[in-house]
């Protein structure tokens, strides 16, 4: 039996049955490549999506919220010093939440007072004048309105510029700015109350150190305003008949007619009653013409009378656009070093594995504070990015060198330096690809880290971003913890619930990302 | 011997480190202008002469209008001096610029101040790894039950949630809301007793959520994964019950990671919580060390970023080193 296996003549073969001829099947499906794989993955964890998309609204809010404000981190206003939050649609519905009022518990002397503001000023101070009084009808409980309770102030000086000119806008707008004053005799007598603007009202005892409106027999207070007969040609009130709203024609009384006086000379202007909401919008409209409508606070404001809501705005763009450039620049110096590092390995990597060793150890609050101190106090933008780049870019490397040192020795790179590839396309065309998703990956969770450790710098003083139009997260997290004791939970409650939002959706949806490029590491650390 | 060997290197490694850390914290320091005003109530002269005696400056003189002219002493020969002080005679400085302790010797304030902190952080560590610990267990044992979920969920808001807000909230909801505890933790010297524990309890609370968290992740992850290794099949087939196994052989070998950790969070309660210390205005180092940045007192400084160094260094290295002594597996340095 000898074949010669070498020559078979062709027509020996034939097929044992037609139905052998199997040809492999195209394949129907779609090829999936790397990263389609990855995005797959990603959209089917649903805390991971619904993380990314809550970064997306808290990056929409950082990049947008500044525009739509009018306020600046820069902006304060003592009078209107923790003001609560305030949102037009809720403000005039009677929806009670979100309306710029908060509970005022206080015994029947402040009740009078508020009701009085109330009735002299037309605005709801108490809101629907609605309140409750406790058991023993010492507390009244009601909410208050805190935009409209600042009322007057104190007495305010304007110049007699000033003076025409709200005049004037009074009589365009029909806004009513000034109030009439009371005489300065018939004011109470100590310092403290001298001044006191509120006070428009006859009080029992001018002397007293809580004052207590006087009422009359239907219970009702009893204006106190510094009037004057009409026409009369008092050499006292001439000087004062031309502070007369125009228009404003006073009382009749038995057939007399009686001017109210609106203003007081004294040095260096003229004293008047001024109500300060209607007052900052003249202030703002008419006189800084910054934008600003009204007073209106979405978020309130802090202890200082800054607007929390620009504040976080502006605190937040600050913050992402800082971690954003501090992460790209670590990824860059981290990617080139790691590579290196691992690459090459041996002595190169050993002595640069020492040097990123060292760097590393330096706690960063030390590296702050010597750049602080370096630097001075102006550029802390500046201080904050080296000091986060100086020891930043480590774990990046750390993490580029692990992939080389997972992918360097694989066959297809020994393939691809077989068939004479250089080092740097090895490097960057054939490793890193691959490590790649891993190294994102560990981006997009620095990015949440970066934002804390910027913000509790911030929170603790060590760095002050307020010197720059701009503020930080922390800075307002610290006035909101100043303001616990105050009562006025909400400054911190806006920037903890940005931090919080922010971590929280971070977490999901690096966590997300990660299980996508690795899938063989998922669940292996949650 | 192997392991004495890598013990010593590693030691040695890590006082390299810190040596060079220390002195380019040092040089960075002199680098910046001496600060020599007089504070209101002292004698330009004495602050002078003590500058002078501390080894800064030298050849001091008064000139017109009481404008002090002096010289630096080069910074190596002040770097000598200061560490020739250190080692003979354990001296880092006296204050200099921060007014509450002015004139004290440094160290000495700087120990007055360790016990809070350190107490906060060893109550927290005691009450944290327990709960952390069982909690990882259950979760491990559980896991993929209701009561893993549980816990899942529970670990990832705690992670999440950053420790600023989570001491505003304790702080407001137990301080000042119920009043159970006073806002700030008391000034008093006497820690141990009941008036001065109340008050530390809400920064314990604050700080150990935290560390339970973290310890329930790392042990739910290391105990499931040990769970499923082959050994422990063995284990069940030569008859032992699933508790005998769970505890002589999953949780002593998960514990090989997990006790590092929690070895070098014992040295890290040395420094402490910088927010934490001022949230709950705890008078520890972490007050100590925002004030001197403040007031720029440089000595003070120099030993507390010498003190954070080291610590940090020593929490690094002793994770590195129990593991060589914890698992018999692992023999470091061997050849």
């Amino acid at each position: 039996m000898d074949y010669n296996i070498n020559n078979i003549p062709a027509e020996k073969f034939q097929f044992a049955s037609r139905n052998d001829l199997y040809h492999d099947s195209k394949f129907e499906t779609k090829p999936v490549s790397y990263f389609q794989g990855a995005f797959k993955r990603f959209s089917k964890n649903k805390g991971a999506v619904v993380g990314g998309i809550v970064i997306a609204v808290l990056v929409l809010f950082a990049i947008f919220a500044p525009f739509f404000t009018p306020f600046q981190p820069a902006y304060y206003d003592m009078s209107y010093a923790y003001v609560t939050p305030k949102l037009d649609l809720f403000a005039n519905s009677d929806i009670g939440f979100w309306d710029g009022c908060r509970m005022k518990t206080t015994s029947k002397i402040g009740y009078l007072k508020d009701r009085a503001l109330a009735e002299e000023t037309g605005r709801e101070v108490i809101k629907n004048g609605e309140y409750t009084i406790s058991d023993d009808g010492s507390n009244y409980t009601y909410r208050y309105d805190t935009y409209y309770g600042v009322g007057f102030g104190k007495y305010k000086i304007i110049s007699p510029e000033e003076f025409s000119d709200i005049q004037r806008y009074q009589n365009e707008t029909g806004r009513q700015v000034l109030y009439p004053v009371v005489k300065f005799s018939d004011r109470p007598t100590l310092e403290k109350n001298k001044y006191d603007a509120n006070i428009y009202y006859k009080v029992e005892n001018l002397s007293a150190a809580t004052l207590r409106p006087k009422l009359d027999n239907k219970g009702n207070i009893i204006p106190n305003y510094w009037k004057y007969e009409a026409g009369e040609e008092n050499s006292l009130i001439a000087e004062y008949n031309s502070l007369r709203i125009e228009g404003e024609n006073g009382i009749e009384k038995d057939g007399t007619r009686y001017y109210y006086a609106y203003g007081r000379r004294v040095d260096g202007g003229i004293e008047v009653r001024a109500e300060y909401y209607e007052y900052y919008i003249y202030q703002h409209n008419e006189v800084k013409k910054d934008g600003i409508k009204e007073p209106l606070f979405l978020f309130g404001t802090t202890q200082t009378g800054k607007d929390i809501f620009a504040c976080l705005a502006y605190g937040a763009r600050f913050s992402f656009i800082f971690a954003t450039i501090v992460a790209v620049a670590n990824f860059i110096v981290g990617v080139i070093w790691g590579s290196i590092s691992g690459y090459f390995g041996g002595k190169i990597d050993l002595f640069m594995e020492r040097f990123s060793e060292i760097l590393g150890s330096v706690p960063t609050m030390i590296v702050i504070t010597l750049l602080k101190y370096h630097m001075g106090t102006s550029s802390q933008a500046l201080v904050l990015f080296i000091a986060f780049f100086a020891t930043g870019w480590i774990g990046m490397a750390g993490r580029t060198r692990m992939q080389f040192y997972r992918f360097k020795n694989q066959e297809y790179v020994l393939a691809a330096r077989t068939l004479g590839a250089s080092d740097s396309r090895i490097m960057f065309k054939h490793i890193f690809p691959n490590g790649l998703g891993t190294i994102v990956t560990s981006v997009a969770l620095v990015i949440p880290s970066m934002i804390y450790s910027e913000t509790s710098l911030s929170y603790l003083g060590i760095i002050n971003l307020e010197a720059g139009n701009t503020t930080s997260v922390g800075t307002l997290i610290a006035a909101g913890q100043q303001s616990i004791m105050a009562n006025a939970a909400y400054v911190a409650f806006f920037p903890c619930m940005f931090l919080v939002l922010l971590m929280l959706s971070f977490n999901l949806f690096g966590n997300g990302l990660r299980d996508a490029f690795n899938p063989s590491l998922r669940g292996t650390e949650d | 011997m192997y392991m004495f060997k890598y013990v010593s290197k590693r030691l040695g490694l890590m006082l390299f480190t810190f040596l060079i850390i220390f002195t380019m914290c040092f040089v960075l320091i002199k680098l910046l202008p001496i600060p020599t005003n007089a504070l209101p109530g002292q004698d330009p002269e004495i602050v002078m002469k003590t500058l002078e005696g501390r080894g800064w400056i030298t050849n001091i003189q008064e000139g017109e209008n009481g404008v002090w002219t002096y010289d630096r002493v080069p910074i190596f020969i002040q770097f000598g001096t200061y560490i020739k002080r250190i080692v003979t005679q354990g001296d880092f400085g006296i204050v200099t610029t921060y007014g509450e302790y002015l004139n004290m010797n440094i160290w000495k304030v700087f120990v007055s101040h360790l016990p809070p902190t350190i107490l906060i952080n060893i109550y927290s560590t005691l009450i944290g790894v327990p709960i952390g610990l069982g909690l990882g267990i259950l979760a491990a044992l559980k896991k993929n039950k209701w009561q893993d979920q549980v816990i899942n969920i529970f670990i990832i808001l705690l992670i999440s949630v950053p420790s600023i807000v989570l001491a505003i909230l304790i702080q407001y909801l137990f301080c000042f809301k119920l009043g159970w505890f006073p806002l700030t933790m008391s000034t008093s010297n006497e820690y141990f007793t009941w008036d001065v524990f109340r008050s530390m309890i809400p920064a314990v609370f604050a700080m150990c959520l935290g560390s339970i968290a973290g310890y329930a992740r790392y042990t739910r992850a290391e105990l499931s994964e040990v769970l499923t290794g082959e050994f422990m099949l063995l284990a069940r087939t030569k008859g032992l019950t699933k508790r005998q196994a769970i505890y002589h052989h999953a949780m002593r070998n998960s514990m090989v990671v997990i006790f590092p950790s929690i070895l070098s969070e014992f040295i890290s309660v040395l420094s402490g919580s910088l927010i934490i210390e001022k949230i709950f205005g705890i008078n520890g180092v972490g007050g100590l060390y925002l004030n001197s940045i403040t007031f720029q007192d440089y000595d003070f400084f120099m030993l507390l970023s010498g003190f954070y160094t080291l610590v940090s260094l020593a929490a690094g290295i002793v994770i590195d080193i129990s593991y060589g002594f914890i698992d018999p597996r692992i023999r470091m340095g061997a050849k």
